[in-house]
């Protein structure tokens, strides 16, 4: 079933697009993630241009997390003020964002930028991520309990002036901290189209030191909201976003993630980590070898 | 069609035969080609007939090439090299007229038809493109860009060039079929005849236009992307965030 993309100006297979969003979504919703770090990546492979295909997977993430939001919401898992400052920063970031990417188009590096930025954040989160998972599997193979890390922010943060009372997340810090986690992750949304959730939860958990059963929530109302932004602002910057793209992508991907959700509840925490650790590890390894190898074609063309 | 042709050739002679220059009448299976949901690409079949002054066809052999080209634009090719171990885009030069789809064929090589001063005249194939580089002095380095250029369009489908495709019946009718990819630009295109013979080209027709547009929800999408952006964002969200919501909302039920 062959469909025209209106912006991508190309025709693609819909059942591709359908599988590939289901996919990522089974991903999402085993882990919590929006899976836009994996979409992306994966649309570029399928010849979508970088522009459409980053900023048509973050409308995607909009609607792959509300249903999350909502969800958190009901059982108190949201702080609304911390996400608020959170989303402002967003905000900004996004707009910071979109300059940025005006000045690498037009110097012909968006695609070089994208690609490393996409390596240097998928092979330290997924390094990271199975260093940790592995520490556990092997703690509980050895039957051994795992060791809870202390809750406390990072001095960086505790010296920041200004603090301000966050009662959900149980912190009295300065708002300059996530104000400026808030701009990074809005930043690489508008550039990579991804929600930032596996950054924005260890950043949370280990910098900030926020509670536990807020940071899923919070991160979640952050992503939905910067989405939101960010999809808003390459509507009026780039003019890359292509609602029928996004559509198929979804209807894959909240399909998915409602699968993803129930296997879940079957399997271990410690080898689903393991296992997300890999995947993106893997992604991570692809685009590296994408920079090194000699392309297939080393010309590209930008109308003027 | 064939009655078309039949008629054609019947009643045009007369009037063209005061004349000692052959006459093209040129036409193309569609006048309109509209990109909508299902658009995979489209063939264009060029075909038409020659009318000889005094209605005889001339001794030995006639040639007939066909060119569909899409409208000009002003592009930045980029070249990639490898450098400190990755390949990003190093050089780039400017070309101010590389149309937006270019497809001939021809009844033989075209080597073999004109020479090569007339193909450059006519533009006659791929390597004769005029496509106005600018910035660039070295003709070594403009070449490289050139064909470049040329390389990159034809793996996307959108420059094209075959020889021998173009079929002839009794050196009056001729026929030639065109493939447009769906990643077609979308504009006006000119469609060209050529008539050729002893190396030269005897008449040339490029009355004929074919209009390339989306139409519908394409169209639609479009224009609303293009210049009521506000607008389109607000949707995209919208319809993200209802397709999200009420996902959640079914499976919760099931």
């Amino acid at each position: 079933m062959d469909i025209y993309l209106p912006i991508a100006n190309l025709s693609v297979n819909a059942l591709v697009i359908i599988l590939l969003g289901g996919g990522v979504g089974v991903l999402s919703g085993m882990f919590g993630v929006g899976g836009g770090f994996l979409t992306t990546p994966l649309l570029i492979f399928y010849g979508i241009p970088p522009a459409v295909a980053a900023a048509s997977a973050s409308t995607q993430v909009t609607g792959a997390s509300v249903s999350g939001v909502f969800a958190h919401m009901k059982r108190g898992g949201v702080d609304f003020q911390m996400g608020g400052v959170l989303v402002v920063g967003g905000i900004f970031g996004t707009g910071a964002g979109a300059a940025i990417f005006e000045i690498l188009e037009s110097l012909g590096q968006i695609d070089t930028v994208i690609n490393i930025l996409y390596v240097l954040m998928l092979s330290s989160i997924g390094g990271l991520m199975a260093k940790e998972s592995l520490t556990s599997v092997l703690a509980v193979r050895a039957g051994k309990p795992v060791a809870a890390a202390k809750r406390r922010h990072h001095p960086l943060v505790a010296n920041l002036p200004m603090r301000w009372r966050f009662y959900r997340s149980g912190l009295y810090i300065s708002p300059i901290a996530p104000l400026i986690l808030g701009f990074i992750t809005g930043i690489m949304t508008m550039l990579l189209g991804v929600g930032g959730g596996f950054i924005m939860v260890p950043a949370m958990l280990y910098l900030l030191g926020m509670g536990a059963q807020v940071v899923v929530g919070t991160s979640l109302f952050q992503i939905l909201f910067v989405t939101m932004a960010s999809t808003m602002m390459h509507s009026l910057t780039t003019k890359a976003v292509d609602i029928v793209l996004a559509v198929f992508l979804l209807i894959g991907s909240v399909t998915g993630a409602q699968i993803g959700a129930r296997l879940a509840q079957r399997m271990r925490p410690e080898y689903l980590r393991l296992f997300l650790a890999a995947i993106v590890l893997l992604v991570a390894i692809r685009m590296a070898l994408g920079l090194g190898w000699r392309p297939d074609e080393i010309y590209t063309l930008q109308a003027l | 069609m064939i009655r078309f042709f039949v008629l054609l050739i019947l009643l045009l002679p007369i009037s063209a035969s005061a004349q000692n220059v052959p006459k093209l009448v040129p036409d193309v299976s569609q006048r309109q080609i509209n990109i909508q949901s299902g658009f995979t690409g489209a063939e264009m079949l060029l075909f038409g007939a020659i009318i000889y002054p005094r209605g005889v066809a001339p001794e030995g052999q006639v040639d007939v090439a066909v060119v569909l080209r899409g409208p000009m634009r002003s592009v930045t090719l980029r070249e990639k090299q490898k450098i400190a171990g990755i390949w990003v885009n190093a050089d780039s030069t400017d070309f101010r007229s590389v149309p937006a789809y270019y497809a001939i064929a021809s009844s033989r090589p075209l080597n073999q038809i004109v020479n090569s001063k007339t193909a450059a005249i006519y533009e006659l194939g791929l390597d004769r493109l005029q496509l106005s580089p600018s910035g660039e002095v070295n003709a070594t380095e403009q070449r490289r860009f050139v064909d470049g250029l040329v390389d990159l369009n034809r793996r996307n489908g959108l420059f094209r060039q075959e020889a021998g495709t173009v079929e002839i019946t009794d050196q009056v009718l001729y026929r030639a079929r065109l493939n447009i990819p769906s990643s077609v630009p979308v504009g006006v295109y000119t469609a060209e005849t050529l008539l050729i013979r002893d190396g030269r080209v005897i008449v040339a027709d490029d009355n004929v236009e074919v209009r390339i547009r989306k139409t519908g929800f394409e169209q639609l999408v479009t224009i609303l992307a293009q210049d009521y952006a506000l607008l389109y964002g607000a949707m995209a969200v919208l319809v993200s965030l209802l397709l999200g919501w009420f996902a959640g909302f079914v499976f919760n039920r099931l």
